[in-house]
């Protein structure tokens, strides 16, 4: 086996054990969904209308549940430097943790979406956008959320630093996921809107492991 | 395999403090050293330096082998076995996955043999939340054998070991340079390997 597949399985395999987040993200998801409606009311047509921005915004603060930790409990136990003098380049290193991160948090948030549609009344047409501009858009936001991760990696408390790092850069992708949604909703067409969402995320998981382990270096020097 | 690493007028300066300056040693293939001094002297930093971890504020390390000399921390990194303080195991995963994941990370075949040779073999099923703090030692060590690098850097390699884990240490420490490795220890107790000390 190779090391980018070996940490990506052994990533997956934390995610998924007990202490690991991803049921954490996935249930965090599940109840915001579920208490927007109880809050907003049974105004079926607003629920609709509302249901493509909530839904994101809800699966990018799930997935931030687990993102401070990506490279955090490697750093704090020591594996980072073990990983650090491994052949797997940095960068590398990052792609993978960033892959790992999308398959257990990404993913399941991407599946339960349109379940969790129902709840919004969102018609069949638009909850497939949904599905499908999560499915593209997630994975942004495991690598952005990297470049978060690992600036914080030595805070103690660096998962309350996080979120004021990505979530300004993560607005694209939901401004694109979101807008996919409504114009599905408005009977329009949505796949300019999916092709932006879509380069943005190619870009995000292209550049994004550069950033990271530039940050990963200077943090083991620390 | 390298055959020797020199350290010339290292400097080092954590914050606004100057931990030590113009440090100069070499070590040979073959040979030991043992870093020591006082808590807070710098023994982990200079480790981490020579790791690649951290620059050096002055001077340069270069090891040299058969393609020449060489001082880039990449390239130095991939020969380094690594043993720091802590002990970079995770709770959730058994002793024989977690030393499978490192030697497929370090493209090494895993050997069930090196459990015995720590005396874990009875644990390999166990999962690293239930090891006592000698036995998560003992882990370690296994994963060191099992990246078969030749230039060890050990931070406090007795740390936690009872007398008989002591004792395979330093048969291990004095095959490695037997065989020709290179080792690098920041210790408190004598090694044992008739090796020079650098005092901090």
């Amino acid at each position: 086996m190779s090391p980018f597949a070996t940490l990506f399985l052994r990533d997956v395999r934390l995610a998924a054990r007990s202490g690991g987040s991803a049921a954490l993200a996935l249930s965090f998801f599940a109840l915001v969904a579920t208490l927007v409606p109880l809050g907003v009311g049974a105004d079926l047509h607003l629920l609709a209308r509302v249901a493509g921005g909530i839904l994101w915004v809800a699966a990018v603060l799930a997935a931030l549940l687990s993102l401070d930790r990506l490279f955090q409990g490697d750093y704090e136990d020591g594996s980072l430097d073990l990983i650090a003098l491994s052949p797997l380049p940095l960068e590398l290193t990052a792609l993978a943790k960033i892959a790992a991160h999308w398959l257990s948090t990404g993913l399941p948030l991407t599946l339960l979406s349109p379940v969790l549609a129902l709840l919004f009344n969102l018609p069949p047409p638009a909850t497939l956008i949904l599905f499908v501009s999560l499915l593209v858009g997630t994975p942004a936001v495991s690598a952005v959320g990297a470049i978060g991760a690992s600036l914080t990696l030595s805070l103690k408390r660096g998962g309350l630093i996080l979120p004021l790092i990505i979530l300004p850069l993560l607005a694209p992708a939901v401004i694109f996921g979101a807008g996919a949604v409504s114009l599905a909703l408005d009977g329009l067409g949505s796949s300019q809107a999916l092709g932006l969402l879509a380069a943005f995320a190619f870009a995000a998981m292209l550049l994004s492991p550069f950033a990271a382990a530039a940050s990963v270096r200077l943090n083991l020097g620390g | 395999m390298i055959s020797s690493l020199t350290a010339e007028k290292l400097a080092c300066v954590r914050g606004d403090k100057r931990l030590f300056e113009s440090l100069n040693f070499r070590v040979s293939a073959g040979q030991a050293l043992a870093v020591e001094g006082a808590n807070g002297a710098g023994k982990t930093s200079l480790l981490r330096m020579i790791a690649g971890f951290l620059a050096p504020a002055a001077g340069r390390i270069v090891i040299k082998d058969a393609g020449g000399e060489n001082d880039d921390p990449e390239e130095r990194g991939k020969v380094i076995g690594w043993l720091g303080h802590l002990d970079g195991l995770k709770p959730q995963l058994t002793v024989i996955e977690q030393l499978n994941f490192f030697a497929h990370l370090y493209r090494r075949s895993a050997d069930t043999a090196l459990l015995e040779q720590v005396g874990l073999a009875r644990q390999a099923d166990l999962p690293c939340r239930y090891l006592s703090a000698g036995q998560r030692r003992r882990l370690a060590l296994a994963r060191l054998l099992a990246s078969k690098r030749s230039l060890w850097l050990l931070d406090e390699p007795f740390a936690a070991l009872d007398a008989s884990g002591q004792t395979q240490v330093a048969q291990l420490m004095a095959r490695h340079c037997g065989e020709g490795g290179i080792i690098i220890a920041a210790t408190h107790d004598p090694l044992g390997l008739g090796n020079e000390s650098l005092k901090l």
